[in-house]
């Protein structure tokens, strides 16, 4: 039976007189692709839909009058297909359509970007003519043109074969661009006045006037790169390389968790463009705009070139030699390690460097006071210390692989919670995106409104208060039964954390219904913290700290004596800081935070002013540089070679881009931990790879779930709301500082209200709003949104809404709004 | 102008063109004295199937230009599939030449109207709808004034004369563009998109309009319907030829005496349809002429005996298309009725591909410039390879269309391109329409 089904989902074919067995429903240009017979093509492309739209595939077919168009034919049974290599016909209809495509293309390839890797030059040499038969008149456009801050577009160069506008409907779902007129004078274009009958501004620019729309999609730049031609050009880019000057070197992003293939192409020591590398497992061939363009800061002005050490005497931070530096550092730790060092690594290191500061902490300083976490733990103002978040990261996540990007894709139903996957983990997005329209993934948001990243999913809506997610999660049957389908998962976002009860909750409703679970943190080096150990709770591979046949397996792994390390949980990042504010800890050793990113960047950085000795291993100058005792630069990620795990917690591993021999944060470890005698052997990263591939699996018990109960929903007097908030891709990051065309994409900060807020305030859509807590104030436009009663939404840290420091809470809080903007005084409170 | 012969004048057959001179006859009750709505009581007493059987065994085929037969477009809808099923007229009549839908549309609207409630009830659709050109205007009018009459006397609406068959009409007017007379481009822009045409397959039977199995059908067509059902299909069989049934509608313009509508059984010569229109202009020769609107191959006074139906004419070399027949003489120069129709076609190119976007850029400029007194011997082989590359490489016939009048010009007259170029003939354009080139 399987045998009859088999042979049935097969056809026979020939191509070029070479028998061939292709799969049913298989377009003949892949069959050729397959055996190695290269048909030129422009508008076709494996990850959209066919279009038919260029014509250059054209082959011959046995028995049809006309040549068939390669890339929109399906195989058939005994069909006969001759190429331009065996049909003279199929070699003179490429010839022709390649000489029409080129009548109206300027031909400015000495100053066209694309010049050296432009699909429509190296199809012209191998299917064009030699000359012109054209003596007519070129068309022409006014040029470029911006379609946003960041992608350009020469519309003479344009061969229409609708790549980026299939792209930005079939795959992104930002249908900002589209074809305008018709005939030899249709053009890719965005909607702008003056194709309306507005005046336009005449300069062709887009933005100048009321009713332009620019290409407003975080997937742009993925049409740039799938751009045949050199119609579309990014701005950062543009003029600025030739292709072949280039040095091209695949890497891994560093910004989400989603974990994209890259290629980084450099030249004389500085990057000057990524693209989206070819990953079929991953991000296939896409990756978004924070991807592509947010490498700027690695040659911010502030970078750290060398080690800085507090000078005594004046208290001012002045430059050092490695050799003081480093023994400065050590001394100091050696020093305050008696009452004890808190370890903050943030959430951007590779696993190597993960593994260096677990080890290190363990090691050297004796501790377990080590968290990764820099961003609230628990809701505003919740104090009982305890760390759900943790203990879920242990029961459920650490070396756990069960969903994969496939899986998502063939997934029959899907629960969010805490993820706005659009803004949060924009490949993940794409990818259920693809699983919604083509097979069939319905999307369950619990959140409070309908994003527009959950709208292009099609997602249906558990509106949910910030906070009462938990209590929905445990009680809600539509939930309940949209992950009752074989193949179901349950998305967990790293924001679930902040609602009490919440990732119990999904922890237990996983195990309830056999969903599979997925936890998705923002950053690139969350999933491989929590695996290299980098919480108080976790030892490396997901070991308890708290079992001692886990803490016998380490200290064999790290030749150290039975009873070295610690076997009680240390702090998490709130409870360090504290700790270091009132004066408990000797010392705070920082690597990649922020402290405007924690749950109260004041108390932050009283902390960090509080402690009496800081260290920070830093790649530029920061609010933690600034209050540090020694400040040790290291390496960004283009210049070192390592390993993120991804969100699926696969390995994605890279070289380094740029050889510049600046140190890793592991290597600085194990020479501050070699002048306290310590041999840490984190210097290397291979070295760390063979250690970790040489440890055996965790034969530890996996800890209890969670069981923290759902809290209640805080009540909201008159003009009070409970806040809501996620970050914007695109927002004040430090990892996008640099790029202005770039940060001109972001989406526009606005504060969302529900129509009950709307009418009890008296505003309307664009009018001003102030959201304010004890601390500070927030005014922004506002638009009306459909929210539940009395929530109030705002971006997390884009311009003018730094909510954290502005405002000192988080998700869940409750906030005043009043309409307009403040006086003098910001609120009540306030008034220092 | 010159009376034609008896045995000439017996040819014609009005039959969708009968009403056409009596007054009034596009309001209701003049159309229900006349006939009118006598075929739909006719037709909601028999099965759909039965009538999807009645229009095959007519052997009616489609007037939209292919030809396709009417009753297997129908019978590929598939039935009991839970699916909405559509029909759609396409009445975007735009092929340079053609004028037999809108006059029939002004004229006897409810003819239509009458066609597509039998049609829709043979389909089992119970909305429809008539994508009329938008420059139309007063066609639509007409239309949309009939629609209103047909609810009012429940031959629309729900429940249609105690049958239990429910339709809704809607009469849609198009943003003007001869793309849009395609069959798939028309669902694209009836939809509220760009009208460009689909990649097929799936057909329009299968998945047409809003992705449901469609039926899209000419005017005429679908005109034809209820006579077919009055008369049975032998009566239609006695008209036209064998393969080719019925009357159909020439619309002859172009340098004879008296341009117009002539309807005629399939298989009418163009001597006759020339004797029927009062001769040629005086002083005029048949030089060259169109069977079935631009886009089909031109013949030549050779072809004044070949039998216009869609064998003969196929047998000829050309396509009865449209049977839009444009007759020009030898005081009209095949070059510049060739630029006419070129700035034609790529005016309405829709862009979507690139032989027809970019061949008739190419070609429009060309022609102007030898109409310009500046051509040269390569361009006609230039013209010739152009026209070779856009036809049958092109997304839609549009293309093919565009490159039939270049290649029939270049087959037939060659002498007429030689003396423009060698200054023979004088220039027809200016050069100022050169100014830029290079």
């Amino acid at each position: 039976m399987t045998d009859v089904a088999k042979k049935t989902d097969t056809v026979t074919l020939t191509v070029d007189g070479v028998e061939v067995v292709a799969e049913k429903g298989e377009l003949v240009i892949r069959v050729a692709e397959r055996m190695g017979i290269a048909i030129p093509r422009f508008c076709d492309h494996p990850l959209l839909a066919p279009a038919g739209a260029c014509r250059q595939c054209l082959v011959e077919v046995e028995g049809q009058r006309k040549p068939v168009a390669s890339c929109t034919q399906t195989v058939a049974e005994g069909m006969v297909v001759k190429t331009q290599l065996s049909s003279p016909v199929a070699a003179k209809a490429q010839a022709g359509i390649m000489e029409m495509l080129l009548i109206n293309h300027p031909l400015d390839c000495p100053t066209c970007d694309k010049g050296g890797e432009c699909p429509l030059q190296n199809q012209a040499m191998s299917s064009g003519r030699a000359d012109t038969r054209f003596h007519e008149h070129k068309r022409e456009y006014e040029k470029p043109i911006h379609i946003s801050s960041q992608v350009l577009l020469d519309r003479e160069r344009c061969i229409l074969c609708q790549r980026c506008t299939r792209f930005s409907e079939e795959i992104a779902g930002d249908k900002f661009i589209d074809l305008m007129d018709r005939s030899s004078g249709e053009q890719i274009n965005v909607y702008r006045d003056d194709f309306f009958g507005g005046d336009g501004t005449g300069d062709g620019q887009v933005g100048d006037d009321e009713g332009d729309v620019p290409f407003n999609s975080y997937f742009s730049g993925n049409t740039i790169q799938i751009c045949p031609v050199g119609a579309l050009t990014g701005e950062q880019y543009r003029f600025r390389a030739r292709p072949f000057d280039l040095v091209s070197t695949p890497t891994t992003c560093e910004h989400c968790a989603a974990g994209c293939s890259m290629r980084a192409d450099h030249r004389r020591g500085k990057v000057l463009r990524r693209l989206a590398g070819d990953e079929p497992a991953v991000n296939e061939e896409w990756n978004c705009d924070k991807g592509r363009w947010g490498f700027r800061y690695a040659n911010a002005f502030d970078r750290l070139t060398t080690p800085l050490v507090r000078e005594a005497d004046t208290g001012e931070l002045r430059e050092a030699s490695w050799s003081e530096a480093l023994l400065a550092a050590a001394e100091g730790l050696k020093a305050a390690r008696e009452r004890g060092v808190g370890v903050l690594t943030g959430g951007r290191l590779t696993v190597e460097d993960a593994y260096a500061y677990a080890k290190f902490a363990r090691v050297v300083l004796g501790t377990n006071d080590v968290d990764f976490r820099a961003r609230p733990l628990r809701a505003s103002g919740a104090s009982d210390g305890t760390d759900e978040e943790s203990a879920f990261l242990a029961a459920s996540v650490a070396g756990v692989t069960d969903v994969t990007y496939a899986d998502v894709e063939d997934a029959p139903s899907a629960v969010i919670v805490g993820l706005e996957p659009e803004e949060e983990c924009p490949i993940l997005f794409l990818r259920m995106r693809k699983g919604h329209l083509k097979k069939k993934l319905q999307v369950t948001a619990v959140a409070p409104y309908l994003s527009r990243g959950f709208e292009k999913l099609g997602a249906a809506l558990v509106a949910a208060v910030p906070g009462d997610e938990a209590r929905l999660l445990a009680t809600d049957p539509a939930i309940a039964a949209a992950l009752g389908a074989p193949g179901a998962i349950l998305f967990v976002g790293e924001r679930l954390a902040t609602v009490p009860g919440g990732l119990s909750a999904a922890a237990a409703l996983a195990a309830r219904t056999g969903a599979r679970l997925a936890w998705v943190p923002r950053r690139a080096g969350d999933r491989g913290a929590v695996d290299a150990g980098c919480l108080p709770n976790l030892l490396p591979g997901g070991r308890p700290v708290t079992d001692a046949d886990a803490l016998a397996e380490i200290s064999a792994a790290w030749d150290l004596p039975d009873g070295a390390l610690p076997g009680t949980p240390g702090r998490d990042t709130d409870g360090i800081l504290a700790a270091a504010a009132d004066g408990t800890l000797g010392g705070l050793l920082v690597a990649g935070v922020d402290p405007a990113d924690l749950a109260d960047p004041r108390l932050a950085e009283q902390a960090l002013d509080a402690v009496p000795f800081l260290v920070s291993l830093e790649l530029r100058q920061s609010a933690v540089t600034r209050r540090a005792d020694v400040v040790l630069p290291v390496a960004p990620a283009v210049e070192k070679a390592g390993t993120y795990l991804d969100w699926e917690g696969r390995l994605r591993s890279f070289e380094a881009v740029l050889p510049t021999g600046t140190m890793t944060d592991g290597r600085v470890l194990e020479a501050i931990a070699a002048l306290l005698e310590v041999s840490l052997g984190t210097g290397d990263v291979n070295a760390i790879r063979r250690e970790l591939g040489a440890m055996p699996a965790s034969r530890s018990a996996r800890p209890a779930l969670p069981s923290v109960p759902p809290a209640e929903v805080p009540q909201r007097g008159e003009h009070e709301a409970v806040l809501s908030t996620w970050h914007h891709l695109i927002d004040l990051g430090s990892m996008l500082d640099g790029d202005e065309p770039l940060a001109g994409t972001a989406r526009s900060p606005l504060v969302r209200l529900g129509k009950d807020l709307a009418g009890a305030l008296g505003v309307v859509d664009g009018d001003a709003v102030t959201v304010s807590t004890d601390r500070g104030g927030i005014t922004l436009p506002v638009e009306i949104t459909d929210l539940p009663p009395q929530v109030v939404w705002l971006p997390t840290n884009s311009p003018g809404s730094t909510l954290r420091r502005s405002l000192g809470v988080t998700s869940g809080a409750v906030v005043r709004l009043a309409a307009g903007t403040p006086g003098p005084i910001l609120a009540e409170g306030a008034h220092q | 102008m010159t009376q034609p012969r008896r045995e000439v004048l017996q040819k014609l057959t009005p039959v969708l063109t009968k009403r056409w001179l009596s007054p009034d006859a596009w309001k209701i009750d003049v159309y229900q004295r006349l006939d009118g709505y006598a075929a739909l009581r006719k037709a909601l007493d028999v099965h759909p199937d039965d009538l999807i059987q009645l229009v095959k065994d007519s052997g009616l085929r489609g007037r939209g230009g292919a030809g396709f037969p009417t009753g297997l477009k129908w019978g590929f809808i598939p039935q009991g599939d839970g699916k909405p099923h559509y029909l759609v007229v396409n009445a975007d009549e735009g092929e340079p030449g053609t004028c037999k839908d809108l006059p029939l549309m002004t004229y006897d609207p409810h003819s239509l109207i009458e066609g597509v409630i039998i049609a829709s009830y043979a389909i089992r659709a119970s909305r429809a709808f008539i994508y009329i050109r938008g420059e139309a205007v007063h066609a639509a009018r007409r239309l949309r004034h009939a629609v209103r009459e047909a609810y009012a006397k429940g031959f629309l609406g729900e429940n249609i004369l105690g049958s239990g068959f429910d339709l809704d009409l809607v009469v849609h007017s198009g943003a003007g563009a001869y793309i849009c007379g395609e069959e798939t481009a028309l669902l694209d822009s009836l939809e509220g998109f760009r009208g460009q045409p689909r990649l097929r397959p799936p057909f329009p039977a299968v998945a047409g309009l809003y992705a449901s199995p469609t039926v899209v059908n000419n005017v005429g067509t679908i005109a034809s319907v209820p006579y077919i059902v009055l008369g049975g299909a032998d009566w239609w069989k006695s008209m036209g030829t064998e393969k080719s049934s019925g009357p159909m509608i020439y619309s002859l313009s172009g340098r004879i005496a008296n341009p117009g509508q002539y309807e005629c059984g399939l298989g009418i010569t163009l001597r006759e349809l020339i004797e029927l229109a009062g001769g040629m202009q005086p002083g005029h020769n048949l030089k060259f002429w169109t069977p079935g609107g631009s886009s089909t191959p031109l013949l030549t006074d050779e072809h004044l005996d070949i039998p216009l139906d869609f064998e003969g004419v196929a047998g000829a070399g050309s396509i009865l298309g449209t049977t839009a027949t444009q007759i020009f003489s030898d005081q009209d120069c095949p070059v510049y009725a060739t630029w006419r129709w070129l700035e034609f076609y790529h005016h309405e190119s829709c862009g979507k591909c690139t032989p027809c976007r970019e061949g008739n850029y190419w070609m429009v400029r060309t022609y102007r410039r030898i109409l310009s007194g500046q051509g040269a011997y390569a361009d006609l082989d230039t013209l010739q390879d152009t026209a070779d590359n856009i036809f049958g490489r092109s997304f839609c016939g549009l293309g093919d269309g565009a490159a039939t009048p270049v290649v029939s010009t270049l087959k037939w007259f060659r002498q007429d391109y030689l003396d423009y170029i060698e200054g023979r003939t004088a220039p027809r354009l200016s050069e100022k329409a050169l100014v830029g080139a290079h």
